[in-house]
């Protein structure tokens, strides 16, 4: 059958959607649906950027062959439902590598394009989208290829464009030459928040981010690991079978003092003199793939991500955003900070310079009130929310943290004109209509 | 030396995962099917994850005369040959009811089409004194059922074949495995009502490699199929007549 009729959900798990979903294995059934919805690939998005309540969508995730590699020149092509980790797998050993890696090895090619993702080598190399020669897509009943030189307005609005300029079906990705596929990590323990920025500004490796224990004040706020890689090559480490989480957590598992317990324990992982260990490369930057849907261990009600980025002249508006975090107290233990670079490839791409923060809050109680003041105080600093986490944002306020939005509606309405690309992410922010 | 499998069905959703799997491991590969578009790209996929050689072949189970050119290829590799045959139709079970001239149709896509190329393939095998053929029938061909009985009558013939092959070629070294698989989540059962305990292509293509290296005969994928079925063979006729499963 080609439709299937099934409620699924982002990543957070907090919204969730009912309609058709077709999912095509071949280019021959994928013509035959492309006209009918959006595309949608591993929902490893966390709000409602994939989903289509009410409407069809197209799961992209059969068609995932690897299509040309260019030994030379290191281009790969590759059909859009390929996986990023499958990549990494494959070409690794070959000595080559995605540029950007997002946290999940999971996510597909298309939404990485489609959300311009980062890595923890951001300030280097930049977004996803910048490393990208050309995408195919369905556009409007036709098959276009569009690469950064000659369709510049076109790329730039696909690249973080949610989907909307047209079903990705293929790209040609500029792959690195890699050392190996062996990271050395060196993570050592930082004391408190002078010491994590200061920690972060002056790190010379090409990968680094911090972690931050939300649970801790006073003296210790801002406390946590930071985290350095370099590529490297050695005796690959085997790496454990993963794990699927069980069952869906109790709330109690998510409770203050469970977490308080487990970030400190976190935190002892590393002695006080730090450490330098050799890891298999996606054991470094897939960390949470080893547990298979542990998005479960938020309990059935899921939860939201909250992440932004200010401006690097605003590490006091950061501060005072931790702190906020760190006073409400019920923030979950993987909270990232990581300083940004000015990279991005497309007119809604997340990353500006600055420092960016992301923060797990289960779905209860006072969440979404904190969220909304979080983002209010993003907003005022000049930041702004990163859609792909996002399921809480106002749409006055996407309006003023990306300026370019008026401009690529403009080009997702040419691009899409009966609209068949909306999503409920669109239709809640208000992404492709005019407020003016 | 390399290992070489031919793939009989090979665009069907299990079948590309075990070529995946195959490629991983750098075997050759000879794709069988009768989309060329889309056996192209397989091969090309295949290469790029590992496989050393893969090539495509046209083989359509009701066209006979796609079969010698396979054996050809076939007797021309150097060393051990495998089989996997995914081959198979599975119209609903009241389109053919209303139709009845397309049982024909199941029968040689299901069973007699891949039994023949099996028979002209076995002599090859048999030279070779080593190899794997991987039968891959269904759960449904355990017990006729009012849902798809005419599916499962040739998967039934396709077992029985299996089981008379294996008994031939295991005198000459040639393993044959019969597999059993229960709900897969491919392109043929999605959105199909009643799916429960579905398993992933990937997790079949595992299953199967492993079966066949441990020299399994019958092997039921998920494995607790074999409980599930052992279930309904033994409920007596004269109940099971009434049931609607």
């Amino acid at each position: 059958m080609t439709w299937k009729t099934t409620t699924y959900s982002g990543w957070g798990r907090a919204m969730k959607a009912t309609g058709e979903l077709a999912r095509p294995e071949t280019a021959a059934t994928l013509d035959a649906v492309a006209g009918e919805g959006p595309a949608i690939g591993m929902r490893r998005s966390y709000g409602d950027t994939a989903l289509n309540s009410g409407g069809r969508a197209i799961d992209m995730t059969r068609m995932d062959r690897f299509l040309d590699f260019n030994e030379t020149s290191g281009e790969l092509t590759v059909e859009a439902g390929v996986r990023l980790g499958d990549i990494a797998r494959v070409f690794a050993p070959k000595g080559w590598l995605p540029a950007v890696l997002p946290g999940t090895g999971f996510a597909t090619v298309g939404g990485a394009i489609a959300n311009d993702v980062h890595g923890k080598n951001h300030h280097i190399l930049g977004t996803f989208g910048q490393h990208v020669a050309a995408i195919t897509m369905i556009q409007n009943g036709k098959q276009v290829t569009i690469t950064p030189e000659k369709n510049a307005a076109m790329f730039q609005a696909t690249v973080a464009g949610l989907g909307q300029t047209g079903i990705i079906t293929s790209a040609k990705l500029k792959l690195m030459a890699a050392k190996g596929d062996l990271m050395m990590v060196t993570e050592r323990r930082v004391n408190n928040w002078d010491e994590q920025l200061d920690a972060l500004t002056t790190a010379k490796s090409p990968y680094t981010v911090g972690w931050i224990d939300a649970t801790a004040s006073g003296a210790d706020f801002g406390r946590g690991i930071v985290e350095e890689g370099e590529t490297g090559f050695g005796i690959v480490p085997k790496r454990g079978r993963s794990r699927s989480f069980p069952f869906e957590a109790p709330s109690f598992a998510t409770s203050r003092a469970i977490v308080k317990m487990f970030n400190a324990a976190y935190l002892r992982r590393v002695p006080v003199s730090g450490r330098t260990t050799a890891k298999p490369i996606s054991d470094f930057y897939f960390p949470l793939d080893r547990i298979l849907d542990w998005n479960k261990g938020y309990g059935k009600a899921g939860f939201h991500q909250f992440q932004c980025v200010v401006p690097l002249t605003e590490v006091n508006a950061l501060k005072a955003i931790m702190e906020r975090i760190v006073a409400a107290g019920i923030a979950m233990p993987p909270t990232v900070i990581k300083r940004l670079g000015a990279g991005s490839a497309g007119m809604m791409s997340f990353p500006i310079e600055g420092w960016t923060l992301a923060v797990d809050f289960p779905n209860r109680g006072q969440s979404a009130a904190l969220i909304d003041e979080l983002h209010g105080m993003t907003e005022r600093a000049g930041g702004r929310v990163y859609l792909a986490k996002d399921s809480l944002l106002k749409p006055e306020r996407v309006r003023v943290m990306y300026p370019e939005l008026a401009a690529w509606a403009k080009i997702a309405k040419k691009a899409d004109p009966k609209g068949k690309l909306i999503t409920d992410m669109v239709r809640r922010l208000k992404l492709r209509e005019d407020m003016a | 030396m390399s290992e070489t499998w031919i793939i009989l069905g090979a665009t069907s959703s299990m079948a590309r995962a075990l070529a995946r799997e195959l490629a991983g491991r750098g075997a050759d590969l000879l794709l069988c099917g009768r989309n060329q578009n889309e056996l192209k790209a397989l091969t090309t996929d295949a290469e790029l994850r590992g496989s050393r050689l893969a090539k495509a072949l046209h083989f359509d189970a009701r066209d006979a005369s796609t079969f010698a050119p396979i054996v050809a290829r076939a007797a021309k590799v150097d060393g051990v040959v495998n089989v996997a045959v995914f081959c198979g139709s599975m119209p609903p079970q009241s389109e053919v009811e209303a139709d009845p001239a397309k049982l024909q149709g199941v029968i040689t896509d299901s069973y007699t089409g891949p039994a023949e190329i099996l028979l002209m393939l076995a002599p090859l095998m048999e030279e070779r004194g080593a190899g794997t053929i991987i039968g891959v029938g269904s759960v449904a061909g355990d017990r006729g059922r009012l849902s798809n009985y005419v599916y499962g009558s040739a998967k039934a013939g396709f077992h029985t074949f299996l089981a008379g092959l294996r008994n031939r070629m295991a005198r000459k070294g040639v393993h044959v495995m019969t597999v059993k698989p229960g709900f897969v989540d491919t392109g043929m059962t999605w959105g199909v009502p009643g799916m429960f305990l579905v398993a992933q292509p990937e997790q079949v293509a595992e299953a199967l490699l492993k079966g066949a290296k441990k020299k399994r005969n019958v092997l039921y994928v998920p494995f607790f199929w074999w409980g599930i079925m052992t279930i309904i063979k033994s409920v007596p006729e004269f109940i099971f007549k009434k049931l609607k499963i």
